[in-house]
């Protein structure tokens, strides 16, 4: 490993629970002093919680590291300490290099101002110096692509020109060390590429980053190594893939399965899964074998002559592949609707499962499949990820001679 | 909360690196009070970033931007004259009393607007606190200096309406940025109490139009301070406005006796407060993004 540039030792955060948005009265605290001035000294016992317990890492040198857990898990407390916004109860870090912090885009912006005056302000609080700046201007107005609106008010912009403005502007901080939380899921589609390819491009850059997303799809595409988070402890660290891995098999489990779905009309799907070997649910395809997907029915009242129709879509919800049954005939009860196909040759990520029924023109019932598909199997393709497309198929290729005569033939 | 040192070998275990680079440590609040100066220093630029912002949007918004600045306290100058001068006949140390008003009004509007203004400032910046880390105490800073510029504006008015009354500046004129200074660490001092408080406690700021009110009138704005008896003099400066608005007169104007006694308690209490303000916005600083 290379030399470390963050070193975590035992980092604590605790929190006094409801002391963030009713902080107290002045008046109520002077009353209770006069009325009883020996409390003052008398600590009352707070209501608390640990937002983070314990947690140590080591980031090397141009490493950029993911950092995954459910929402409370202690990611985004763990960033704001690193970015020095908070202070651990207990613990120490160690960061050696000019830190940069994106906790949100737009930090700063004030509607007032133009769009040139708030580049200055935001550049400003993230750290830029007004030098660096004025020499960045004109890449920042051409990434966000704002040159006709440069010297208007921002209120005066569309949400998409508010967030590319404010994309970049961040996008242009060079600290050597960037943590970043979840903020690249602005914008339009389009947008969106564009970030992640100049993340890209830091990345390769050699910066040391640590990552926040719950978009497992980003992470997989930019970090090499993941820490997973669990109630503010350090649950497991190592190559992503593998804690990717670990963390959607249980996420997946069927405790977390989440029912939904429209209710009520003639029919509605309750939930989906996929069955693996074992005959267990889950929503994670690990290896490239049979799949077989299950999606529960409830019949309503009897149906006649209906299409079972199932969709898969990806993230940005194209449509990938589709397949109908007809002439599906039910009286009232609850139907599995079993699946099975060879194979499914995706590159790891995110997908979507649509399941509806059909009468003619009417959509009896559609069901938005959730959770999402995870696919977590090991990449072949491209070195390039944008290159690489969206299906994972295998391939061999062999470079012989040849000579003019036969390939004249 | 963090040490900034560009000394290598302050890394302790870690492998050794280029000379020069950053290295910061983070840890629990330890000591009670760490003032980092050159911590602040480094940030200069996000200080007159603020400063720029404030003034901009304040001129921005008002629709007659620069007038009001110098409208404000000529209106409250005329209607004191007319009370307090004409029908009161308060004594004004052989000045026009509309010149020993408005003399003591420039200051003083600076500095009720940029008290309030810093005791809001933390809580105004909440988003920006709680996602960026910048040395907060740029805050009340940024909101004590960025009243000045009006200041300025309303002070060259001051300049022509005296010098309009045939009143010539003297010598003691070199000396005004002293009693300007001593007005602009008052409000740092004050500020940076109230604004931690006002951060902590959703009351706060239901208080303050009550203590401005309560300062003017404990302020030689509309009086002079010498109806005070001289041996409660200096107990009259521990109101460092008190030294202020009395020395900035005296500088301005040239009339009557240095306010030395008052200045003096002034200047010591100014001292006192801002020390103690400094120590006590440190203290909150580390948990000010947890509180806001």
């Amino acid at each position: 490993m290379t030399t470390a540039v963050i070193e975590v030792q035992g980092i604590s955060k605790r929190y006094v629970r409801g002391s963030r948005s009713s902080s107290g009265l002045l008046r109520d605290t002077l009353a209770r002093t006069l009325r009883s001035p020996w409390t003052v000294f008398q600590r009352r016992k707070p209501d608390t919680f640990w937002a983070l317990d314990d947690v140590s890492l080591q980031v090397g040198e141009g490493e950029v590291l993911g950092l995954i857990g459910r929402n409370g898990s202690g990611k985004t407390t763990l960033l704001k300490i690193l970015s020095r916004i908070t202070r651990p109860t207990a613990g120490w870090a160690e960061i050696h290099g000019r830190v940069g912090s994106l906790l949100e885009v737009g930090t700063g912006f004030h509607p007032e101002l133009t769009g040139r005056e708030n580049a200055y302000l935001s550049g400003a609080i993230l750290g830029m110096g007004r030098q660096e700046i004025t020499r960045k201007f004109d890449e920042i107005v051409a990434f966000a692509e704002l040159e006709k609106f440069i010297d208007t008010p921002v209120k005066h912009y569309s949400s998409g020109m508010y967030v590319r403005l404010a994309f970049a502007v961040a996008a242009h901080l060079e600290p050597e060390i960037l943590l970043v939380d979840e903020v690249l899921a602005v914008g339009d589609f389009k947008f969106q590429k564009k970030c992640l390819s100049k993340m890209g491009d830091v990345a390769r850059a050699g910066r040391t980053i640590i990552l926040v997303s719950h978009q497992l799809n980003q992470i997989r595409r930019l970090c090499q190594r993941v820490v997973w988070l669990d109630g503010g402890r350090l649950r497991e660290t190592g190559p992503t893939s593998e804690v990717i891995g670990s963390y959607e098999r249980e996420m997946s489990s069927p405790d977390a399965l989440i029912e939904k779905g429209p209710q009520g009309g003639k029919a509605h799907f309750l939930k989906w899964w996929i069955l693996d070997q074992g005959g267990k649910p889950k929503h994670v395809i690990a290896d490239e074998g049979e799949l077989r997907l299950q999606f529960l029915l409830k019949v309503n009242q009897p149906v006649y002559g209906l299409y079972h129709d199932i969709e898969l879509y990806d993230q940005n919800r194209q449509l990938l592949w589709g397949n109908a049954i007809g002439n599906v005939t039910l009286e009232p009860g609850v139907y599995l609707c079993d699946h099975t196909l060879p194979y499914l040759p995706l590159r790891p990520g995110s997908y979507t499962w649509r399941a509806t029924l059909w009468d003619g023109g009417e959509n009896v019932a559609d069901y938005d499949c959730v959770p999402e598909m995870q696919v977590a199997t090991v990449p072949v393709g491209h070195p390039l990820d944008e290159k690489a497309g969206i299906l994972n198929i295998p391939s061999e290729c062999v470079i012989v001679p040849q000579s003019a005569a036969e390939l004249l033939k | 909360m963090a040490s900034v040192t560009s000394n290598p070998t302050a890394a302790g275990s870690l492998a050794s690196r280029p000379p020069g680079t950053l290295t910061l440590r983070i840890e629990p609040p330890r000591t009670w009070f760490e003032l980092r100066l050159q911590e602040f220093w480094n940030y200069r630029e996000l200080l007159f970033f603020l400063v720029w912002r404030d003034v901009k949007i304040r001129y921005k918004q008002t629709a007659i931007g620069v007038a009001w600045v110098i409208v404000q306290p000529l209106l409250t100058m005329l209607v004191a004259t007319l009370f307090f001068g004409r029908l009161a006949k308060l004594p004004s140390q052989g000045l026009p009393y509309s010149v020993f008003c408005f003399a003591a009004l420039v200051p003083w509007t600076y500095f009720s607007a940029a008290l309030v203004a810093a005791t809001n400032v933390v809580v105004e910046n909440q988003r920006v606190i709680t996602k960026v880390y910048f040395p907060r105490l740029i805050l009340p800073v940024s909101a004590a200096l960025s009243g000045l510029v009006d200041f300025c504006i309303a002070f060259v008015v001051l300049l022509i309406f005296t010098f309009a009354h045939g009143i010539r500046p003297a010598w003691t004129l070199a000396l005004l940025p002293l009693f300007l200074l001593l007005a602009v660490l008052t409000v740092l001092g004050v500020g940076l109490w109230l604004s931690a408080l006002n951060a902590l406690y959703r009351d706060v700021k239901y208080l303050i139009p009550f203590i401005v009110q309560f300062w003017t009138l404990a302020s030689p704005v509309y009086y002079s301070s010498s109806m005070v008896p001289e041996r409660y003099r200096w107990l009259y400066g521990l109101n460092p406005m008190a030294g202020v608005i009395d020395g900035f007169r005296w500088a301005l104007t040239g009339t009557g006796q240095a306010p030395t006694a008052t200045l003096l308690a002034s200047s010591l209490i100014v001292c006192f407060v801002l020390f103690g303000g400094l120590v006590f916005f440190n203290y909150m600083e580390g948990s000010i993004a947890d509180r806001v």
